[in-house]
């Protein structure tokens, strides 16, 4: 009877799991059969599978240079973020217990924040700038790259500062006590230990601009397009089919990085 | 022995960080502030935030608002939880790939998903409304929702329920007295992860609810698209200081729930 009961319930478990991936998983699926389709809608009649689509996206400038645009603010935001937050984590990893908490909390508020707000200050401030100075026209994907850099640098603090804190002072010590300078030390033991805590919070901050909206519509809606504000503003009326063959590229290149990283991570720890 | 005496302290390497931080965080809220509280005229003036308190339009939008968001987080939970339980759960906790398939949508652009989530929704014959809006909300978070609970219950200990059973408790007493307790801080986090944010933003409830389901922070983005800045920042700071308030209120119930088990391990 026990026995039934636990297989019973193990068949239940796997039910449920299965109807979660299910729903997870069928709008993402759709879209990847359907790019190969030119139906107008996702659903419509299939015909012919061809790659008419992938075609058609490599001829829509629009598309392209929203995509263009997503990966320079992602990228080079990401590596600002990447460089401020691990140099202020070491900072203030070696501030008076004072200071630090108040300098910690600093680092909190635009993760607490509303997006809107904050998007509503870096707003104001533009107006302000504008008021000073005039600003060159094209200026607006360098305040989106300041503007992402600001949001995403707590994100990397708080994958960089957990590491640092588990790291063992005396290697530090040592390489000071042998005659190295605090700064050789600093890069030759203390930041290859960090590494990998500085590439995770680089990732996190790439997908983080990636994803961002709010931010980059306040303040450039008019005059640069990223992804999120090219679908934002087309998904009622203008979006066009080629979508579907954009979404299934970027689906299948984060699916393939995040396996192949996997693998990666798991031979790691199989050797150890 | 002269190295120890002279404490190393590279504090310099935060300054960067903090004039970045002073320039686009602290001025940004600061200016906010001074336009809420400026009239027309440049006077310093509290009608602002006076015209927020009583405009019933606003009243009216920051309850659905709040409606809204609640009603997303807690079905988002709902599913969450038990899915979370289960993968934590044995043989499922043997399986890496398994947990990874929940987690993985978290890396695509969520803009996309909700593309890719409208597509179907359509196809099934579902128009733009209020229950859309709130699928597509529990759509987006549930990977946010499912970490930090799986995260918690995947990592605790294992002999708290194993001592709860020996002691004759059954499996919905344990749950109840000892699982649901001990995974408290994973669900406070997992709450607080998509409550602020749906709060807030209005990019899905927009493009997938109707103009009914009109939302504060579409309204924020529409006054300042107008040029009605003082308004607008009136609204931003009350927007900024409920966000503080619920923040504090999440940190005070998952700050007792950390203390049940440390007293417990005495």
């Amino acid at each position: 009877m026990k026995k039934f009961s636990s297989a019973l319930w193990l068949i239940v478990r796997w039910i449920v799991l299965i109807i979660v991936l299910i729903a997870v998983y069928l709008p993402l699926i759709m879209i990847i059969a359907y790019s190969f389709s030119t139906a107008r809608d996702v659903g419509g009649e299939f015909g012919t599978p061809t790659f008419a689509l992938y075609a058609q996206l490599f001829n829509n400038e629009k598309l392209l240079s929203a995509t263009y645009n997503t990966l320079i603010i992602g990228l080079v935001s990401a590596f600002l973020a990447t460089v401020l937050g691990t140099t202020a984590s070491v900072g203030i990893h070696y501030m008076r217990q004072k200071v630090k908490p108040i300098v910690e909390a600093s680092s909190q508020i635009t993760v607490v924040n509303a997006e809107i707000v904050t998007a509503m200050g870096f707003f104001l401030l533009m107006l302000i700038i504008r008021e000073v100075v005039t600003i060159p026209e094209g200026f607006s994907l360098i305040w989106l790259i300041i503007a992402h850099t600001v949001i995403t640098m707590p994100y990397v603090m708080l994958t960089v500062s957990p590491r640092l804190k588990q790291l063992n002072p005396n290697l530090l010590e040592a390489s000071m006590d042998l005659g190295a300078g605090p700064m050789r030390s600093l890069f030759t033991v203390m930041l290859p230990q960090l590494f990998g805590a500085m590439i995770s919070g680089f990732a996190l901050a790439f997908t983080l601009s990636l994803d961002d909206f709010v931010i980059t519509k306040i303040n450039a809606g008019s005059e640069i397009e990223t992804i999120s504000t090219y679908v934002y503003s087309g998904i009622r009326h203008t979006l066009k089919e080629d979508i579907r063959a954009l979404s299934t590229i970027i689906f299948v290149l984060v699916l393939a990085i995040l396996i192949v990283t996997n693998v990666i991570k798991n031979k790691k720890e199989k050797q150890r | 022995m002269k190295n120890k005496a002279k404490v190393f302290r590279p504090t310099a390497f935060a300054f960067p960080y903090l004039a970045v931080t002073i320039v686009f965080v602290v001025v940004p809220l600061l200016l906010i502030l001074v336009y809420a509280l400026r009239g027309a005229d440049g006077s310093f003036t509290i009608d602002n935030f006076i015209k927020v308190f009583t405009d019933p339009d606003i009243v009216r939008q920051m309850g659905q608002t709040i409606g809204i968001a609640a009603l997303s987080t807690a079905i988002c939970l709902l599913i969450a939880y038990p899915v979370a339980y289960i993968l934590a759960s044995s043989p499922f906790n043997k399986m890496a790939i398994l947990s990874l398939l929940f987690i993985i949508p978290m890396w695509i652009n969520f803009m996309l998903r909700i593309f890719a989530l409208h597509s179907v929704l359509s196809t099934l014959g579902m128009q733009k409304g209020l229950a859309e809006a709130v699928i597509g909300l529990v759509y987006d978070f549930f990977p946010y929702m499912l970490l930090p609970i799986y995260t918690v219950l995947v990592n605790m200990d294992k002999s708290y329920v194993e001592a709860s059973r020996d002691l004759g408790a059954n499996p919905a007493t344990t749950f109840f007295k000892v699982t649901l307790p001990l995974s408290l801080p994973g669900v406070v986090s997992g709450v607080s992860m998509m409550f602020m944010p749906v709060f807030s933003s209005y990019s899905v409830t927009m493009m997938m609810g109707d103009m009914n389901s009109n939302v504060i922070g579409a309204k924020i983005a529409k006054l300042f698209e107008q040029g009605n800045y003082g308004y607008g920042s009136a609204l931003s700071f009350v927007l900024l200081v409920l966000v503080i308030g619920v923040m504090l209120l999440g940190n005070l119930i998952s700050g007792t729930s950390d203390k049940a088990p440390k007293g417990a391990k005495k």
